[in-house]
């Protein structure tokens, strides 16, 4: 099953164009052109896998929304997007737990690699929760 | 120019400082020390003066006392009829020549007519008839007379003592004549520098001893003088005046001896009496012409030199300004270029995921469904892309030409809005509304554009940064206040505590972190706005906000050159 994705950013054109390329590869791909809407279409139906989030944005910056995004759904890789001269700010995202940062503007194929990477991880960390969860299952039955 | 007249100045006031201050003591100390000096030195030299003529006075007085206290012995000891014969007084001479040198010219018994009776001497003298001479008169009244000098009979200067005998109801008088050379010597022998000399003078002015030179021409005013002093009778009495003679102020000190009748004289020439402190005083004068010539040429080379190199310092601290101007500049344009790269970032983004999304759709092939259509909007978008960084970078290049010092008439609030368009950007991600509220019929402000740029960039990105927790509002307020337009930019920061207040403007002053600011902006600001005979204030409450008004003087109206807009 391909990742899902929720691309951030206050650039409607960018991540409406980046949407359009990734479905065409196959992903499920969801937009937020602000913090507030992130953070609303997390908590909704579609469960996001992967957040591309861009830092600097009007009103609620992106690592403002990470922090939120950490807290409440702490299973969600998040990769920072950012210009040159924030880098220090990508920085202190990945330092609030972000997977990685890319510079904007970015190769796709570069992105859809460390979404494909981060999806492995919070796969690899889903699947190590339901191993121990079995694993408890199965000690509990031992008792 | 002025600048050349300013240099002068400063060199001119250099110099008469170090000339008056070199001076002051100097003169001072002169004419402190030399009074001081004069004065003592004057008081020594006539105490001498005095002192001398006093030991000189009691020497003669003593000396005639002597040898009238000698011949008074003899006249008591010896026998009268002896002395009349003149094998009698002729032993008696020897005797006194025997004990006293050659004091005792001669010796001579005189009866109460006048006639030397018997007489001892070198002159042929016996027999001669003294009853008219003034001596032989004055013994009558008194036992015992010493005369003055006089040549009397043997023409030779000498003087005479007497002495009253009574013996057998006859009235004899013994006379001795003393030798003059031996008393001048006395008095010949005070001798002091080129002028100063001593005489003896009797009441009516008469020398009583030979002076070293011709006085003939002083004698009146000594004779006047001679009268005056014996009334006095003050012992070693000295007057200073000018001697007729010479016509040179001339020292005097008088002492009458001989009971009053004679008179003690020590003149010297004033020049001469002080020779030594004249001699001090032109070599004070004279080292005092060399220092003040060498202090005045010190002074005109020193400040010459100063005001060169201060003229200098000056232009380096010139040049350096503009370089620190520069250097603002160039930083304040650092970070109008690190928002504006952010914002040529997101126009560059979205053209490179256009241009993928258009090989995406290629690599599908056109034909397929509205794919045509949907390259032909992702071009579309580039196009306008495109032209937002063009617009961009537009407005970034107007900004960063040189800093044309310039001055011309330009519309203030085109300025402002022109700024507050550069700065939008950055406000946005940092949350602040700018707004602006411009007066209307605002004078043409007369300054450099290209530096009133700079200065509200920098205060629209310090209020931007004051607010950099939270955002805020920023209100960019221009108004006309008579002839002075005022602009004001308030924001809703930080504030500046009052204890930084009145630092803001100092050069290198900063709270911001090492490497974040060079702590010049403001100080630049402060530089710029009042070289253009504007004010710069700043009102401030911590935690409310900060509000800086600049105030410049309005321009004429009839400049017309505006700036051409970037």
């Amino acid at each position: 099953m391909p990742a899902r994705i929720l691309l951030v950013d206050d650039e409607r054109g960018f991540v409406d164009t980046m949407a359009k390329r990734l479905e065409n590869r196959g992903y499920t791909v969801g937009v937020a052109y602000d913090g507030p809407q992130a953070l609303a279409a997390l908590d909704g139906d579609v469960w996001y896998d992967v957040v591309v989030l861009d830092v600097k944005m009007p009103g609620m910056d992106g690592n403002e929304v990470l922090k939120i995004v950490k807290a409440d759904h702490p299973l969600v890789e998040v990769i920072m997007l950012t210009g040159h001269a924030t880098v220090e700010s990508a920085i202190e995202g990945m330092k609030s737990g972000a997977f990685d940062y890319m510079m904007k503007p970015c190769n796709l194929e570069d992105l859809v690699s460390k979404v494909e990477d981060a999806y492995d991880k919070k796969q690899a960390h889903e699947n190590k929760i339901l191993e121990a969860r079995a694993r408890h299952i199965v000690l509990r039955r031992g008792d | 120019m002025s600048d050349v007249h300013y240099y002068k100045g400063l060199a001119k006031s250099m110099m008469f400082t170090i000339i008056l201050v070199s001076f002051a003591p100097l003169f001072v100390v002169v004419l402190i020390a030399g009074y001081q000096y004069s004065v003592a030195y004057e008081e020594k030299v006539e105490a001498h003066l005095r002192e001398l003529v006093l030991k000189h006075d009691q020497t003669i007085n003593a000396y005639l006392e002597e040898k009238v206290a000698e011949i008074r012995v003899l006249a008591e000891v010896i026998d009268l009829g002896h002395l009349a014969n003149p094998e009698g007084i002729e032993a008696l001479h020897q005797a006194l020549v025997q004990g006293h040198g050659t004091d005792f010219v001669d010796l001579g018994l005189i009866d109460d007519h006048g006639i030397q009776v018997a007489y001892s001497g070198p002159f042929q003298l016996q027999g001669v008839d003294y009853s008219g001479e003034e001596w032989f008169r004055a013994v009558q009244q008194h036992p015992v007379h010493v005369s003055d000098v006089g040549l009397g009979l043997r023409g030779v200067p000498h003087f005479i003592i007497a002495l009253r005998m009574d013996a057998g109801g006859k009235r004899y008088v013994l006379r001795t004549t003393l030798d003059f050379i031996a008393f001048n010597r006395l008095v010949e022998d005070i001798r002091i520098g080129e002028t100063g000399m001593a005489y003896i003078l009797n009441r009516k002015g008469e020398f009583q001893t030979t002076p070293r030179r011709d006085m003939a021409a002083e004698v009146p005013f000594l004779k006047g003088m001679a009268e005056s002093m014996a009334e006095s009778g003050d012992r070693a009495a000295m007057t200073i005046m000018d001697n007729p003679a010479t016509g040179l102020e001339t020292i005097f000190v008088t002492s009458p001896i001989k009971g009053g009748d004679w008179l003690m004289v020590y003149q010297q020439d004033t020049a001469d009496a002080f020779a030594t402190l004249n001699r001090s005083r032109n070599l004070a004068i004279f080292i005092l012409f060399i220092g003040g010539v060498a202090i005045t040429a010190m002074a005109v080379l020193t400040s010459r030199r100063m005001a060169r190199k201060v003229q200098k310092a000056d232009a380096a601290k010139d040049i350096m300004n503009d370089q620190v101007i520069e250097a603002g500049k160039l930083a304040s344009v650092g970070e109008l270029a690190a928002g504006i790269a952010h914002e040529i970032n997101n126009p560059v983004a979205i053209m490179v995921e256009e241009a993928g999304w258009i090989q995406d759709l290629l690599e599908e092939g056109l034909s397929k469904s509205d794919n045509e259509r949907e390259v032909q909007r992702a071009l579309n978008q580039i196009r306008t892309q495109g032209a937002r960084c063009k617009e961009i970078t537009h407005k970034l290049l107007s900004f960063a030409r040189k800093i044309d010092p310039t001055v011309m008439s330009f519309d203030l609030n085109e300025l402002v809005l022109e700024i507050v368009e550069l700065s939008q950007q950055r406000a946005k991600y940092a949350n602040v509304i700018i707004e602006t509220s411009l007066g209307d019929g605002i004078a043409p402000v007369k300054a450099s554009p290209s530096e009133m740029q700079q200065v509200f960039l920098n205060l629209v990105n310090n209020a931007i940064d004051a607010m950099d927790s939270g955002g805020g509002d920023l209100d960019v307020i221009t108004r006309q206040e008579g002839d002075v337009v005022a602009i004001s930019i308030s924001d809703t920061g930080c504030g500046i505590p009052q204890a930084n207040l009145s630092r803001i403007f100092d050069p290198f002053f900063t709270t911001k972190p090492v490497g974040k600011g060079t702590g010049l902006g403001l100080s630049i600001i402060y530089g710029i706005i009042n070289k253009m005979g504007g004010t710069i204030s700043v009102s401030s409450a911590v935690g409310e906000g900060t509000t800086f008004t600049i105030r410049l003087p309005a321009g004429r109206v009839d400049d017309t050159d505006t700036e051409e807009a970037a």
